[in-house]
């Protein structure tokens, strides 16, 4: 029975990796992750957490870092945020390669150019092809949770694959919540210590990161392809263990008033939470309206995205990164592939919102949906339009 | 250009790592060499052991059967030539080599 | 200052011909060239560090030629990812045991964590990850072997590049002689890393090349050791001659063989009577096209450069006071 407390969701986050009993966290400062490596190195300090806090020179050297320490055969953690994860951005291919269980938090924030250091999802949609299991946290206690169940499924020997745990700069990781912290007894009833299935150990030598010749590169893809796909069931599983445990369920598509909605909004991370009051107050004024939150990224949950939007003829797709030169954005571009292989004709409608930390407001939803019906009825496409452009 | 994969996907090992030490012994680098082979001459060999270590591919081993002098290994020698020249005595030469004959018995025994 | 280095070295027991470790972590198999002096200096220092090696590499010929799937040269533990961070591979590598074996989940096995990486991987690309290794203080030792160029990927060069030698991104043409920038001193950048141990050797003295990366390893904390790694491919000399360039590049001064044992530095070997650069240069052809002023600056250069290490070899060893 976890003691419940007011604290910034950054710091649950590396409460998280705390009571992972994580051995080493190799990490580089960038705004907005700062609070989340800094509390770990304090952690560190005073010997809370004994682990191995190594203060690299860039991210680059970060995950290469990590991708040595998991190895090594150590549970590994790390965070970072936009010019850092994509500084890291060759090495994250290769982790996933390796098959290491690495964790990794991001607190998205946009990308450059311009500089922003505000929120929004440029980040990690520019990673959409690391091979990584790649998940949303909406609210601080969910940063919490799937950090700590990050480790329980990136370890499992069914995946072996390294996790992102995406959480909204600032929006998220400099706000304080009401975070039930699990006790470490309960913790360590969930996740046992890291038993790797190799390592690099003078008892027992191998040889990692080899020559890909043409006559094994594909294979070599298809074996990490299938355990990312594969590694679907080992997340509900153990996200269903969690709610066991902790008495906390998470899937991977949440749905909100689904139920007899005609246009259902869908969002990724914490503006899912803006949008379901947007919701309730459209209901209220009688409009069918409902929302579906993906958070599980990658592996795409097809069936349970499929299974949410039942029902409904439209989707108002929100996407928080542009594709730019692409049909539409990244989400509705996963999603319009998807309905097409299923023989689906519902009418997608994508906006692309919030770049760079601009506010989505309710009133935003509102209209959102309102263009939605409109061109729906007219008979008119929104294949991906930039909301809120100052003309 | 192979159009078809070497193996099956299922019997990569995890990462494709190599889970063989030392499984390149079993490349025939002996087949880089080109007509010639080095010889040592036992009658001036002072068993310095410099063949054996400057040897960029482990091709000199202690011979069992006699303390001190080095049999070579056919299978692994590329033929480039550092022992002929490292070896203080000019014990080592090169002779000629057919391609037929090139993994005879080892010199010197 | 500190006596890290001088404390652990108390009883180094030296490798000599008669105590010669047989171990060979490098196999044979490996697709290096034929005189590779890369590889014969990677599997010297492969030996000296003995049974307790775990390899990190750079990409690289080294790596290239030694892991061609489904084969492996390694007989130890061996990891490769990416070209400019094997010394961030091998500080994660570090850390890791280092947790481990605190947290009492793995036993102190003595491992040590060697990186090997080219000079491209080590002073261009590769140099940012190296200095923050090096800094933080890793117990790891980091190898250079430097064949004075990008080798794998075609005869680049890098500021390793010695001047006027001809590369194919410095050929030299109507309008250049080659390599136009002195070679990068990469020892002395790590020294200025205040580290307890850094460097040079050549593999044409065996036994102290074996004996430096054995120190190196010995030694707690990170070590450096530079070596000079003949290239019969790249330099375009006879591949029978790979082990006399790397005696030449000693006796002419351009590459000195030295010690820095906690800051203070040690002369292996103090050329009195140097051979002439051209000497050196003769066997390969990637300076014949230099001429007579080229000479004189560079044996300027060399020999300024020598009369400095001498100058730091004084400054670092006091006379006793009377």
């Amino acid at each position: 029975m976890g003691q419940r407390v007011g604290l910034e969701v950054s710091l649950a986050c590396s409460e998280a990796a705390k009571l992972a009993n994580v051995d080493v966290i190799a990490a580089y400062p960038i705004t907005p992750q700062t609070h989340i490596v800094e509390h770990l190195s304090e952690l560190v300090a005073d010997g809370d957490l004994d682990a191995e806090f190594v203060p690299v020179e860039s991210e680059h050297t970060a995950m290469s870092a990590c991708v040595g320490s998991s190895a090594a055969g150590a549970r590994t953690f790390t965070s970072t945020a936009s010019q850092g994860l994509a500084l890291m951005h060759e090495i994250l291919f290769i982790a996933s390669a390796l098959r290491l269980p690495i964790v990794m938090a991001v607190a998205n924030r946009s990308l450059s150019g311009p500089i922003s250091i505000w929120n929004d999802h440029s980040d990690i949609m520019a990673e959409r092809d690391i091979g990584w299991i790649q998940y949303f946290a909406e609210n601080g206690q969910e940063v919490l949770d799937l950090t700590l169940a990050a480790f329980k499924i990136a370890e499992d020997k069914r995946v072996l694959l390294p996790v992102a745990v995406n959480l909204d700069g600032f929006v998220l990781t400099h706000v304080i919540e009401p975070i039930e912290m699990p006790d470490q007894s309960e913790v360590d009833a969930y996740l046992p210590s890291f038993e790797p299935q190799q390592k690099l150990d003078i008892a027992h030598p191998i040889s990692m990161g080899m020559v890909g010749m043409p006559e094994v590169y594909t294979e070599a893809k298809k074996a990490c392809l299938d355990a990312l796909e594969k590694s679907y069931s080992v997340i509900r599983e153990h996200w269903d263990g969690f709610a066991k445990q902790f008495g906390r369920q998470y899937k991977p598509i949440e749905s909100y008033k689904t139920e007899g909605a005609d246009v259902l909004f869908v969002t990724m991370g914490s503006l899912g939470e803006t949008c379901m009051t947007a919701v309730d107050e459209m209901r209220a004024q009688g409009l069918k309206v409902g929302q579906v939150r993906i958070r599980m990224w990658r592996p795409f949950p097809a069936d349970d995205f499929m299974a949410a939007i039942k029902g409904a003829k439209s989707l108002v797709v929100m996407d928080r990164a542009l594709q730019p030169g692409a049909v539409s954005g990244p989400v509705a571009t996963e999603l319009k592939s998807l309905l097409y292989d299923k023989g689906q004709s519902i009418f997608v409608s994508n906006f692309v919102i919030g770049l760079g930390g601009r506010d989505v407001t309710r009133a935003d939803f509102a209209n959102m949906a309102k263009k939605t019906m409109e061109a729906q009825s007219a008979g008119k496409e929104i294949a991906c339009e930039m909301w809120g452009v100052k003309e | 250009m192979a159009d078809s994969g070497m193996q099956s996907w299922k019997s990569l090992a995890l990462g494709c790592a190599m889970t063989e030490p030392g499984s390149s012994k079993r490349f025939n680098t002996g087949d880089w060499r080109s007509r010639r082979r080095p010889v040592t001459d036992r009658e001036a060999c002072i068993k310095c052991g410099r063949c054996y270590i400057l040897c960029p591919d482990m091709c000199y081993s202690a011979d069992p059967k006699a303390e001190g002098f080095y049999n070579w290994d056919s299978f692994y020698c590329k033929g480039c030539g550092i022992c002929i020249v490292e070896c203080p005595k000019d014990a080592i030469s090169w002779q000629e080599e057919k391609e037929e004959d090139k993994y005879g018995p080892a010199c010197g025994s | 200052m500190n006596n890290i280095a001088a404390k652990a070295l108390e009883n180094f027991e030296k490798i000599t011909a008669k105590k010669m470790p047989l171990i060979e972590p490098l196999s044979k198999g490996h697709r290096a060239c034929q005189g590779c002096g890369e590889v014969l200096a990677m599997r010297l220092a492969a030996k000296a560090v003995g049974e307790g090696l775990i390899a990190v590499s750079a990409t690289g010929c080294m790596e290239i030629i030694s892991s061609p799937y489904p084969q492996t040269a390694w007989e130890c533990p061996w990891i490769h990812v990416a070209f400019e961070n094997a010394a961030a591979v091998a500080s994660g590598v570090e850390a890791g045991r280092k947790a481990l074996i605190r947290k009492g989940r793995i036993k102190d096995d003595g491992a040590k964590v060697v990186a090997f990486a080219g000079d491209g991987a080590t002073a261009d690309i590769g140099l940012q990850a190296l200095s923050g290794a090096m800094e933080r203080g890793h117990d790891m030792t980091y190898i250079c072997l430097d064949n004075e160029a990008y080798m794998n990927t075609g005869i680049q060069r890098s500021s390793s590049t010695p001047y006027g030698a001809m590369t194919t991104t410095t050929p030299p043409g109507k309008k250049s002689k080659g390599q136009v920038t002195w070679k990068k001193n990469m020892p002395m950048i790590i020294a200025a890393h205040n580290v307890p141990y850094v460097a040079t050797a050549s593999p044409a003295w065996h036994l102290d090349l074996m004996n430096k990366v054995k120190k190196a390893v010995t030694v707690p904390g990170p070590a450096y050791v530079h070596i000079y790694a003949p290239c019969p491919t790249g330099w375009r000399c006879a591949p029978e001659q790979a082990l006399q360039t790397a005696k030449q590049v000693v006796e002419c001064r351009m590459f000195p063989l030295y010690e820095v044992i906690d800051g203070r530095f040690v002369l292996t070997k103090d050329i009195k009577k140097p051979i002439s650069i051209e000497e050196y240069f003769k066997a390969q052809r990637r300076f014949r096209h230099l001429k007579q002023e080229d000479f004189e600056y560079i044996q300027k250069r060399v020999d300024w450069d020598y009369e400095r290490l001498l100058a730091l070899v004084k400054a670092t060893n006091p006379e006793p006071a009377e």
